[in-house]
């Protein structure tokens, strides 16, 4: 259905990648994630479209991936299990094969207490390990988890996410191996601040021999302005280093976003001298227009790419 | 985010919610009790005996709920992952994780939606580490059949229903397809 997407390419060459995050708007307008799409055009490999981030309700992300193939941007479907059962995710996951989505993100999804619905049942039937066991098996073995033949099965590429900075630390490393196990080709990490942390883990990840099989896409991102920052400290698993910190509050407070730019920069070419790392994913939370600055800035250049819609169908 | 810091308001206090528990025994006292409970034809022989007669069945899930409850905020899913988890129970974990801790643990170990309760895998996680048996968190979770709650894990256990909850494997090879069981 998809024999190649620019993502697959790009881990395949062992070229450094680069994903970005495009956050679908809370409301029925197209023209947001059309907007954010062009932004990313020319900067990424392939854009993550979020799924009810946060536990807050926004567009669904398959309608946003449809969206971003149509301006020519390879879309990566993120799928959580907290708003959706197995038979529900399964339907998704073909669904997202037959639009030419060629690569899925899935993962277990914020509590429902962070969000704007806290009064909403969280699902969880399956959790985010199972989910991605669940995947492999419906592309490679073609069939459901009830058994079920598919026909034809599903070829997308199967990413997950792991935060290396949440305890239990020593866990980390072997929670993404379960994960690998299970059928993950690639795994996108949060926030990337502490450098010597996240190559700490790296190094446990290789000693493992996980980072051979699934290529790993450090998390990085800006932090626009000091009640950003605010608010990401209240974000679950999000740790900012002290270093970090200091310096935004020590600019003036125009200066904030420039610097955490700069910090962003820095961290990435920090980044880029560790062992076996795949690429870099770059979360903006809604402002997709930073990331060109981000990536030039960082001398990853623009992706030369043929056309997403010629190699789809 | 007004709501951090306000579970018990922002969560609920409904029945049966799960709630991250710290296991009430010790990991070498429970492998103890492990011994003494894995099946064997005496057990299977009650479980049969039980199943065949439904007020004993409901007499013995409830003293099962009322022991494993205390014991482990045990909630009856009769699906028990506790001999692979250190015998602290992941469906206490208010995401029902049964293959490791989400994400959002706060830096202090802390359950993210509970802030001032552990994260049961982090307590896992410890408990395991002291015994040596980390590899056991390493073991694949298959799916729980959700049309089992409320019934006795054990009776399932002693039957040998429970095969092939968890993967035998600790090494990170590819997993077989994840089937049913």
């Amino acid at each position: 259905m998809n024999p190649g997407s620019r993502l697959r390419g790009a881990l395949r060459e062992r070229r450094f990648a680069v994903t970005a995050e495009l956050s679908p708007p809370r409301g029925a307008d197209p023209e947001a994630i059309r907007r954010g799409a062009r932004a990313l055009h020319d900067w990424v490999d392939a854009a993550n479209v979020t799924d009810n981030q946060g536990a807050m309700v926004r567009l669904s992300s398959m309608a946003g991936c449809v969206l971003a193939l149509a301006e020519d941007v390879e879309p990566v479907m993120q799928l959580q299990c907290r708003d959706r059962n197995r038979l529900a995710l399964q339907s998704d996951l073909l669904g997202a094969a037959a639009l030419g989505i060629p690569n899925v993100l899935l993962l277990t999804g914020d509590h429902q207490r962070f969000g704007d619905h806290p009064d909403a049942r969280g699902v969880f039937d399956l959790d985010s390990v199972q989910l991605v066991w669940t995947a492999r098996t419906m592309r490679d073995q073609g069939t459901l988890l009830s058994g079920k033949t598919l026909k034809p099965p599903p070829s997308w590429l199967i990413g997950c996410v792991e935060n290396p900075f949440a305890p239990p630390l020593a866990f980390r490393a072997e929670r993404l191996g379960k994960k690998v196990a299970a059928g993950a080709d690639f795994v996108q990490t949060q926030y990337v601040f502490d450098v010597p942390r996240f190559a700490a883990w790296m190094r446990a990840a290789r000693e493992l021999g996980l980072t051979q099989r699934c290529a790993v896409l450090a998390g990085v991102g800006p932090i626009r302005s000091l009640r950003a920052l605010e608010r990401m400290h209240q974000i679950p698993g999000i740790a900012i280093s002290p270093e970090v910190e200091q310096r935004l509050r020590g600019v003036a407070p125009e200066r904030v976003l420039p610097e955490s730019i700069a910090i962003c920069i820095e961290i990435i070419t920090e980044l880029r001298a560790i062992p076996d790392l795949a690429g870099i994913h770059v979360m903006a939370f809604g402002s997709e227009q930073l990331v060109p600055e981000i990536v030039e800035g960082a001398g990853l250049g623009r992706r030369a790419h043929a056309r997403v819609n010629e190699r789809v169908g | 985010m007004e709501t951090v810091g306000h579970a018990s308001e922002a969560v609920g206090r409904g029945a049966n919610r799960p709630v991250p528990t710290a296991p009430g025994i010790s990991l070498p006292f429970a492998l103890i009790l492990q011994r003494l409970l894995r099946p064997q034809r005496v057990w299977y022989a009650l479980a049969v005996w039980l199943e065949a007669r439904p007020w004993a069945y409901r007499a013995f899930t409830a003293l099962e709920k009322t022991v494993k409850g205390r014991l482990f905020g045990c909630r009856m899913c009769a699906q028990c992952a506790l001999p692979s988890t250190a015998y602290a129970c992941p469906m206490s974990c208010p995401k029902e994780l049964r293959n490791g801790p989400c994400g959002g643990v706060g830096a202090n170990g802390d359950c993210e939606v509970y802030p001032g309760l552990a994260c049961v895998w982090v307590i896992a996680y410890d408990r395991a580490a002291g015994a040596g048996r980390t590899a056991d968190l390493r073991r694949l979770q298959r799916p729980i059949d959700q049309r089992e709650w409320g019934q006795s894990s054990w009776v399932n256990y002693w039957q040998h229903r429970d095969a092939g909850l968890w993967s035998a494997d600790v090494s990170f090879a590819a997993a077989p397809p994840i089937g049913t069981r």
